[in-house]
């Protein structure tokens, strides 16, 4: 069964939290990854490898740009078939 | 027949599964070499990551090149995984922001000095410091870009090959004689995360699929990754300061 947007964000926000130290309860759907929530392209890439690992999906690297929010992740693991 | 039965590997660059050192360790893997890898900072953490998608474990070592500390390390680290090293894959290239993308008339000293220390320097700094660990036949490959032309806003960078092109061939020089092979594999651009930080990218890559006689694929890093797994095999024994153009021949081409 697909998983929820709820458990795709569970999931993704404990990944952030691994890799930044950003409590899980600020990975909200509506924060921006630069602005909101301070992270570099380096972290983000750290973070884009182990989504990839955990969702079982794959997300190019001409994506990762597109997305901005939290929200834009979580939406894009869903419709790349978590 | 394997290639590369029982070969130990030091790979430096596997950054991303894009990244050409990623598919020499797969490759390499598949063709029966022992592979370590190498990675510094805060990419340790993505090559940790990336490294758990290649066919067998391998581990990574800390390794910044232009740390003396960490060269004189270098040994005992991968020491800790294997008893020796019979090949070494130098992918390793960094230019600032202001040493590329048109800036080549105002580029400061500094900025050029980073890029030929990171991209150049480097090949030596670490093939002498892995030497205590070389076995009798040592092949030592590094990533090139074609250094003999000038290219759109590649600048520094470009400087920066040129001279990594020139450090290959002392090193072939100096280190023949205690059987260590040093060659470079010049590969067409790649999409891969080094490219595209350099601007420019997008226009390189679009005219060198029109030039070149067997086109070329920005997006299919194996051709360039096979030919560094020959060149890491016992294939190419006699050869040393040399240049293999992995580029759809566009090397060749006048236009």
């Amino acid at each position: 069964m697909a998983a929820s947007e709820q458990e795709i964000l569970a999931g993704l926000a404990e990944i952030v939290n691994e890799e930044t130290g950003i409590p899980t309860g600020d990975v909200a759907l509506d924060k921006s990854f630069t602005d909101d929530l301070d992270i570099d392209s380096l972290s983000m890439m750290t973070i884009v490898v182990n989504a990839e690992d955990k969702f079982g999906v794959k997300i190019p690297d001409d994506e990762v740009k597109n997305l901005k929010t939290v929200g834009d992740a979580v939406a894009f693991i869903q419709r790349a078939g978590a | 027949m394997p290639l590369l039965p029982g070969k130990r590997l030091l790979l430096t660059g596997v950054l991303t599964d894009t990244s050409i050192a990623f598919h020499v360790a797969r490759l390499a893997q598949q063709e029966g070499a022992e592979v370590v890898l190498s990675s510094f900072g805060r990419a340790t953490r993505i090559t940790q990551a990336i490294a758990r998608r290649l066919p067998a474990p391998a581990p990574v070592i800390e390794l910044d090149v232009t740390s003396p500390a960490d060269l004189d390390a270098l040994p005992a680290r991968v020491g800790e995984h294997v008893d020796g090293l019979d090949g070494v894959l130098h992918a390793i290239g960094f230019a600032p922001e202001a040493a590329l993308g048109g800036n080549f008339l105002a580029t400061g000293w500094d900025d050029v000095a980073t890029a030929v220390h990171v991209s150049a320097y480097s090949l030596k700094a670490l093939t002498v410091a892995a030497r205590p660990l070389f076995g009798p036949r040592v092949s030592v490959v590094g990533l090139d870009f074609d250094a003999a032309v000038a290219w759109p806003r590649y600048d520094w960078m470009g400087v920066a090959k040129a001279a990594l092109e020139s450090t290959a061939r002392y090193l072939a020089r100096d280190l023949g004689q205690h059987g260590v092979r040093v060659n470079l594999v010049s590969a067409g651009p790649l999409s891969t995360t080094a490219a595209k930080s350099i601007p420019g990218f997008s226009e390189l890559s679009g005219i060198w699929g029109s030039r070149a006689p067997l086109g070329w694929d920005v997006y299919d890093p194996e051709p360039a990754a096979l030919a560094c797994i020959a060149l890491l095999s016992d294939l190419f024994p006699a050869t040393t300061g040399e240049i293999v153009h992995v580029d759809g021949g566009v090397h060749a081409m006048g236009a």
